[in-house]
C-alpha cells in the first residue's frame, strides 16, 4: 500500500511540477517524467514505439536522430553547427531528464523543429520509454 | 551631447583596441547567455555584432537560423539585457551584417578572404562551417580571437 501510494504521489507532483513552466530547476527523477507522461497520454508507453518515432523523419528534414544518432547511448552532433550534444540516455548521462523545465523546454523546441508541432504526451511517454530502456 | 559623444567616442577608442590586435577578450562571461546559448553554439560575444543586431536575433529565437530556440520570457529578457550593453561599439561592428549573421560581416569577410583562408577550409570535417569559431580560434568561447593564436586544422 505504501509503495502504490509513494509512486501514486511522486507522479502526481511531477504532474504539478511539469505544469510550471520556466520556473528555474525542478528536480525529478526520469522514471517520474515518464509516469507523467503516461498519465497525461493516458495509453501504456511504448519503448518500440519511441524508437521509431525518434529514428524517423516527421516531413521535415530532420529526425531527433540527425543531432542525437540512433543510438543514443553515444555523443550526439549537432546538424547544423556541429557542437557535441552529451548522450540521451540517462544511463549514459545521469543528468539527462532530472530537470523537468530543461526537459519541456527541449521537447518543446525540438519535436517544433523535427516535427513542426509541439509533441503530445504520448509520444514523449514512448520516447522517453525507449530512451530509458537503452543500456549505456 | 557634448559629453555624450565624448563617452562614445572613448567606447569606440577601448573597442578598436582591443580588437586591433585581438589580444584583448570580448566579455562572454554571463552565466544565462552560456548556459542556454552555448548548448548549441560557440557562445558569440556579444561584441562582434551591433546592439541592433542583437535585439532582431532576441525577438525571433522562435525562428533561429532554421532552429526553434525559443526561451522563456525571463531567460529571454535577461540574455537581451546582457547583450545589449557589451554590444559591438566600434566602427567596423557598427553595421549590420546580413540577416544578422557575423560570418555575413564586412570585417569578418575581410579577415577570412581567400588570401587569408582558402576556401577548402571551411569544408574540412573539423571545421564545417565559418559559424565554427572553435575550431581555429581555441578561445572563442572565452571571446579571445588573438590571430597569433589560430591554428587551422587539417
Amino acid at each position: 500500500m505504501n509503495h502504490r501510494f509513494r509512486t501514486t504521489a511522486s507522479a502526481l507532483l511531477a504532474g504539478l511540477t511539469l505544469g510550471m513552466t520556466g520556473a528555474g530547476a525542478l528536480a525529478a527523477t526520469p522514471a517520474e517524467m515518464l509516469a507523467t507522461y503516461t498519465a497525461q497520454g493516458g495509453s501504456t508507453a511504448s519503448a518500440a514505439r519511441g524508437q521509431d518515432f525518434f529514428t524517423s523523419k516527421h516531413g521535415k528534414d530532420w529526425s531527433c536522430s540527425s543531432c542525437h544518432t540512433t543510438k543514443p547511448s553515444g555523443e550526439g552532433k549537432h546538424a547544423a553547427t556541429g557542437k557535441l550534444i552529451s548522450p540521451l540516455a540517462p544511463a549514459a548521462h545521469v543528468e539527462r531528464f532530472t530537470d523537468t523545465a530543461k526537459t519541456e523546454k527541449w521537447f518543446r523546441r525540438n519535436c517544433n523543429d523535427v516535427v513542426g508541432r509541439e509533441c503530445s504526451a504520448a509520444e514523449k511517454a514512448d520516447v522517453m520509454a525507449w530512451l530509458m530502456s537503452i543500456k549505456k | 551631447m557634448k559629453i555624450q559623444l565624448s563617452a562614445l567616442a572613448v567606447l569606440a577608442l577601448s573597442s578598436a583596441l582591443s580588437l586591433a590586435d585581438g589580444s584583448t577578450q570580448l566579455p562572454t562571461d554571463n552565466k544565462k547567455f552560456q548556459q542556454e546559448c552555448a548548448s548549441c553554439h560557440t557562445p558569440y560575444a556579444p561584441g562582434l555584432l551591433p546592439a541592433a543586431s542583437w535585439q532582431r536575433v532576441m525577438t525571433k529565437l522562435d525562428k533561429h537560423y532554421g532552429t526553434d530556440a525559443s526561451l522563456d520570457a525571463a531567460s529571454t529578457r535577461e540574455i537581451s539585457q546582457w547583450l545589449q550593453a557589451h554590444a559591438g561599439t566600434y566602427r567596423r561592428v557598427s553595421e549590420e551584417p546580413p540577416q544578422d549573421r557575423i560570418t555575413q560581416s564586412a570585417w569578418f569577410l575581410r579577415k577570412h578572404r581567400a588570401g587569408e583562408v582558402p576556401a577548402d577550409v571551411w569544408r574540412r570535417p573539423m571545421v564545417g562551417s565559418p559559424a565554427n569559431c572553435g575550431a581555429c580560434h581555441a578561445n572563442a568561447a572565452k571571446g579571445n580571437f588573438n590571430e597569433h593564436e589560430v591554428r587551422i586544422p587539417r
